[in-house]
């Protein structure tokens, strides 16, 4: 009596199956795919974090002006009315107020130390100024000023803002650079691994041609291993890369840039699109390395 | 079906065929003879485009050989069974995948019934879930056959499929030959054994093909 016939395996699974499971391009390839993605993490932390807060830089100094008021004594409530009834009249000004005394003295704190005599300092006067959409003439706002209030002095951030933008924008390049270079990297490992596979299981492949396989059967099976291979090593990395990131403090309670590298809102969706780029490239690199090499092979 | 047209096959130390004229009709049976280092591996493989010649022609189904792409020839070689003398398989999958291995390769499916039956007519049914390295000579000459078989080849190249086995194993792996000649398939067998010659020619109608000094020619009774 013949024993019950086992299901049969799919051809995929089946291609699958003529390349020999074990090797020690298997670690090999799954540690670079999880090592690769859990840098891409942080590297794709890096970049959002750095765009989020190139952003926000932006934004933030882009709306509000200073107004720095240094006069004699006598002068200073003079020119403060001035200034203040001036900001009245001037379009695009959504609102401004004169920061007062306890106020200033909070600002300069971290840096004099408490208990500040602002009072006996020639500290200069400060006016906040909020930008209304559209906003206002900065050019004819310093005129007015310098004709009204001589020692009024408009500060609307564009010294500040625009290196401090274009430092946050290129540490996003960097990221994002650093993601195709961990890609490129990754790809000329697993081109590496494949070829060292393909070198190893050369008698496989001449069995295989003998019994009449394509290049392009031959070389699906190596790549779907390659690819699965891939595939799980870069979703375990890419997880712990995850984990990582959620380790770190979160902004709000220190403050800091680098406290803030993270992902915040649908941002913790874009690891998820790593495994099946690493495998992609895998996919590719594999392809192209295959049949390079069942040329030179036979 | 396969035909030779003054072929010559050269190595870089020189010529190892020359002007080699034959054709293989079909449902005949050929025995390649000549002495070790005469030629008989590098004629089988020019009749399965492993090789290409160096000057003449080769033809397989009708095709020059130099015009086929690296496709081409894996699907001519589903029409072509080849048997070995180091018969080679992939140690990693049992015998009976193995055998299905020219099924699998083409993205067909083997009817399970018609391997178990290839696995009788091997006699290695027994052994239908061991792994290759667990098969002794014989075994595995006859498993590589019944995987030449499978696809139903019009045409089996043999290369001293006998040469590691004893006489009676011989005998046997001859008898599934003569079977399968008798079935309509062309065989073409190196060997040098002329013992298992002269019992083959006394069941059937074999031709003897001898490589000498380079040349192909008839011989024995058929000269």
């Amino acid at each position: 009596m013949r024993p019950p016939a086992a299901k049969p395996a799919s051809p995929a699974t089946r291609a699958l199956q003529v390349v020999p499971p074990s090797g020690p391009t298997v670690w090999l390839t799954s540690f670079t795919a999880g090592a690769m993605a859990f840098l891409c993490v942080f590297a794709l932390a890096l970049s959002l974090a750095s765009g989020r807060l190139a952003d926000r830089w932006s934004e933030a100094l882009a709306r509000t002006a200073t107004i720095r008021l240094s006069a004699p004594p006598e002068q200073v409530q003079l020119q403060t009315d001035a200034i203040l009834a001036l900001l009245a009249t001037t379009p695009g000004i959504a609102s401004f107020r004169a920061i007062d005394d306890a106020e200033t003295r909070a600002l300069l704190e971290p840096w004099f130390g408490p208990g500040l005599p602002i009072e006996a300092l020639p500290i200069p006067r400060l006016f906040e100024v909020v930008e209304a959409d559209p906003g206002y003439d900065a050019e004819g706002l310093r005129q007015r000023l310098a004709a009204e209030a001589p020692g009024a002095l408009l500060d609307d951030h564009t010294r500040w803002r625009r290196p401090l933008a274009e430092a946050a924008g290129r540490i996003r390049l960097l990221g994002v650079l650093s993601i195709a270079l961990i890609g490129a990297a990754m790809a000329a490992m697993i081109t590496l691994a494949a070829r060292a596979a393909l070198a190893a299981n050369a008698e496989v492949i001449r069995v295989l041609r003998l019994v009449g396989a394509k290049d392009s059967y031959i070389a699906r099976a190596f790549v779907r291993r390659f690819t699965l291979r891939t595939l799980v090593g870069a979703t375990l990395g890419a997880a712990a890369g995850v984990a990582g990131v959620a380790a770190l403090p979160a902004a709000d309670a220190a403050g800091g840039f680098l406290t803030g590298l993270g992902f915040t809102g649908t941002g913790w969706l874009w690891p998820l699109v790593l495994p099946p780029i690493a495998a992609l490239v895998a996919f590719l690199a594999t392809r192209r390395a295959a049949f390079a090499k069942l040329k030179e092979l036979t | 079906m396969i035909a030779f047209e003054n072929a010559a096959y050269s190595y870089s130390g020189g010529e190892l065929l020359s002007d080699v004229s034959l054709r293989l009709a079909p449902g005949s049976f050929h025995f390649l003879t000549g002495p070790s280092g005469s030629g008989k591996s590098t004629f089988l493989k020019l009749a399965y485009a492993e090789l290409l010649p160096t000057t003449g022609r080769v033809t397989l189904f009708d095709r020059d050989v130099t015009s086929l792409s690296r496709d081409d020839v894996a699907r001519t070689r589903r029409r072509i069974g080849i048997v070995h003398q180091d018969c080679k398989f992939l140690d990693h999958l049992s015998l009976a995948a193995n055998m299905a291995l020219p099924f699998t390769v083409s993205e067909r499916e083997s009817a399970p019934q018609d391997l178990d039956d290839l696995l009788d007519w091997v006699g290695l049914s027994h052994l239908s879930s061991a792994l290759p390295p667990q098969l002794s000579g014989g075994e595995r000459q006859r498993a590589a056959l019944a995987r030449a078989v499978i696809v139903d080849p019009d045409v089996i190249l043999a290369d001293e499929p006998t040469g590691n086995v004893d006489w009676e194993m011989s005998l046997r792996i001859l008898t599934l030959l003569v079977e399968l000649n008798r079935m309509g398939k062309t065989i073409l067998m190196a060997t040098h054994d002329l013992n298992l010659i002269r019992q083959a020619k006394a069941q059937l109608q074999a031709r003897v093909l001898r490589i000498s000094n380079h040349r192909i020619q008839l011989a024995g009774a058929d000269l």
